[in-house]
């Protein structure tokens, strides 16, 4: 393979035969450029989606009270359905091994009031699990504890828009706000990936909310979250469990679909993960697609460039070259051009979406655009290699064909 | 140097074959400057080409040098052009990226000769074809005769034991025609054995022996007197 001579030979050529270099060079770097881009891009389609069904607790089922459409045990239909604390104690303690995290919540509005300002949040009464399930990043402070809802205490855990409108720099912790007629001290801020309206609650302790409501035991949803090595059939299964036990306790139609309705983020995820894959699937058939455009486009170069010096190789052959260093020769030369150029369109493409902002990327949905080391080397690799295929065929049968009639060739 | 006996060459022209060479029976002794002679289609650049081993009979022995040249594969045919022949074509066939001390350089690279070795070879005979000032010169910037002294000083570098002349005139004016010829002269003088295909008679009297072809067969085979071409 390492012959100084052949290699000057080569380098030679390549050199006077700029244009030739330039068409076979252009076709590999572009494939491979374009090829590193869409598979980047799509990867950061990819990326988006997952992050997106990633960011919250992704085992979570929600389960909410509706009205019952069906009448059963006594009761009449269009029956309005209430969770309370009796419920939370029998799902901890019926499936308790299943289960990991619940969290009631009750949601209502209030005006809030500091410094004689009003402002208008959604405040919600929830347990410490909901700091899990949400997803929320404290940021200074604490969350609600067990010792909030045991004691009922009147703390308040804000969002950060929550905290930037009503305080405005001030620092919150420690701070009186009303809700509604009662004083609430800030114990926490916190943060939220999902963005401003995530960022625009209050919680409270459960408990507090509902010894305000004159002692009531009554809770709005219950959010549950269950042991992920569950997996999504023993989920689902877990939901029916659940939903059943429920309606068994408050007597609603074992068929009724509206008694009580659940949301299971993991349906949810696996559909997304679904649509993620159809994405990976698409992105891999456009890199696919890309990988043989450029491989037909360096094969019909490799075949013009020998049909373009079946002359010159008639001379050498006349002058006494072997068929063998005529095919090495033509093999050395497509190699040397189509792995510089592999490797210049390869780095040129990370380059170009490592360059691309990610800003003007998030608004068309694409996150960390990027392409794995491995493929872009495997798609260089792979270019060089069906080159070299499909430079061997047609030098082959240049070296074969007798001098005479390549002399003749004009 | 040259034996041949009852050469055969036929082509297939689809499903009819065209037999070109019909049984030639020709020697040539060292040191000879031959002219072959005929009109187009008589199968004087056929004889040529398998005299140059670039193609193959079908029929009939050659002898070059006292060996047997049947049968070889590619790489033999390769080696044995390089080492015995130089070839001198009407349209002189240079490479037209490489300038005139490559070109002429080139028959040594595939003699595995290094580098130094082959410049300095390569310019003495360019040297001897009085080309030495244009050694950096492209073909493309060089005139017809001069392209075709490259040529021939390209022929000459492996120093090769025939010199085969394929209309080495053919492409020329009669003045550069001329100092070609009278280049070739010179070489011959110096012993190399040349071997000149023309359709020209003023060419072949230039040479010291003229055979005639017509139909594929030998039909003239004399010395003659030659016309040796002074202050060119």
């Amino acid at each position: 393979m390492f012959n100084i001579e052949r290699w000057k030979e080569i380098f030679q050529s390549i050199q006077k035969n700029k244009l030739r270099t330039a068409l076979s060079g252009m076709t590999v770097s572009l494939g491979i450029l374009i090829f590193i881009i869409l598979f980047g891009l799509g990867e950061g389609l990819k990326n988006s989606y997952t992050d997106l069904f990633l960011r919250q607790a992704n085992n979570v089922v929600y389960f909410y009270p509706g009205k019952t459409t069906k009448p059963y045990g006594g009761f009449k239909t269009n029956r309005r359905i209430e969770f309370d604390n009796s419920d939370i104690v029998d799902i901890k303690t019926n499936f308790s091994d299943r289960v990991e995290y619940i969290n009631p919540t009750i949601s209502y509005g209030a005006t809030i009031k500091y410094k004689l300002e009003s402002y208008t949040f959604t405040i919600q009464a929830v347990s410490p699990s909901n700091q899990y399930i949400s997803g929320n990043i404290l940021m200074k402070g604490r969350y609600i504890n067990e010792k909030d809802i045991q004691e009922k205490t009147k703390v308040v855990v804000i969002g950060r828009i929550v905290a930037r409108d009503i305080f405005k720099g001030e620092d919150p912790l420690g701070k009186f706000i009303n809700i509604g007629s009662r004083s609430f001290k800030v114990i926490g801020v916190y943060q939220d990936l999902d963005g401003d309206n995530e960022e625009s609650q209050l919680f409270v302790p459960y408990t507090t909310r509902q010894q305000i409501l004159m002692g009531s035991d009554k809770v709005g949803n219950i959010d549950i979250t269950f042991n992920p090595n569950l997996g999504g059939k023993g989920a689902v299964k877990l939901e029916d469990d659940i939903k059943t036990f429920l309606k068994k306790k408050k007597s609603i139609d074992p068929t009724d679909p509206s008694g009580i309705r659940v949301r299971n983020v993991a349906d949810e995820l696996e559909r997304s993960l679904q649509f993620a894959n159809a994405l990976q699937i698409i992105v891999t058939f456009v890199g696919i697609g890309t990988l043989i455009a450029g491989i037909i486009g360096i094969s019909n170069i490799m075949v013009f460039i020998v049909k373009e010096r079946t002359k010159e190789l008639g001379i050498r052959k006349a002058l006494g070259a072997e068929p063998n260093e005529i095919i090495k020769m033509i093999l050395t030369e497509s190699v040397f051009i189509t792995s510089i150029a592999g490797v210049l369109g390869m780095i040129l493409g990370i380059v170009i979406l490592n360059s691309l902002d990610s800003g003007v990327l998030q608004d068309y949905f694409i996150t960390r655009a990027g392409v794995d080391l491995t493929i872009a080397f495997f798609a260089t690799v792979i270019l060089i290699v069906f080159g070299v295929i499909a430079g061997y065929i047609p030098a082959k049968r240049a070296a074969q064909i007798k001098p005479i009639v390549a002399l003749r060739d004009e | 140097m040259i034996e041949i006996n009852n050469l055969h060459k036929s082509y297939e022209m689809g499903s009819s074959s065209l037999h070109v060479l019909k049984g030639i029976d020709f020697s040539v002794n060292d040191g000879e400057l031959v002219a072959i002679m005929g009109s187009s289609g008589s199968g004087k650049s056929t004889l040529l080409n398998i005299l140059g081993m670039l193609d193959t009979s079908d029929n009939g022995t050659y002898d070059l040098d006292k060996i047997r040249i049947a049968d070889m594969d590619e790489k033999k045919a390769a080696n044995y052009r390089n080492k015995f022949l130089g070839f001198v074509f009407q349209s002189f066939n240079l490479i037209n990226y490489k300038n005139a001390l490559e070109n002429v350089a080139l028959p040594l690279y595939y003699q595995g000769i290094p580098r130094k070795e082959r410049q300095v070879t390569a310019l003495n005979y360019l040297d001897k074809v009085g080309l030495k000032d244009w050694s950096d010169h492209l073909p493309s910037e060089l005139s017809g005769g001069q392209k075709q002294r490259v040529a021939i000083a390209r022929a000459l570098a492996s120093n090769p034991k025939v010199l085969l002349a394929d209309e080495p005139t053919g492409a020329l004016d009669s003045k550069t025609s001329m100092e070609v010829m009278a280049l070739i002269q010179k070489i011959n003088n110096e012993g190399k054995t040349i071997l000149v295909v023309t359709h020209e008679q003023d060419i072949a009297e230039m040479c010291k022996r003229i055979v005639r072809l017509r139909d594929g067969v030998i039909v003239e085979d004399k010395k003659v007197k030659q016309n040796i071409i002074k202050n060119v």
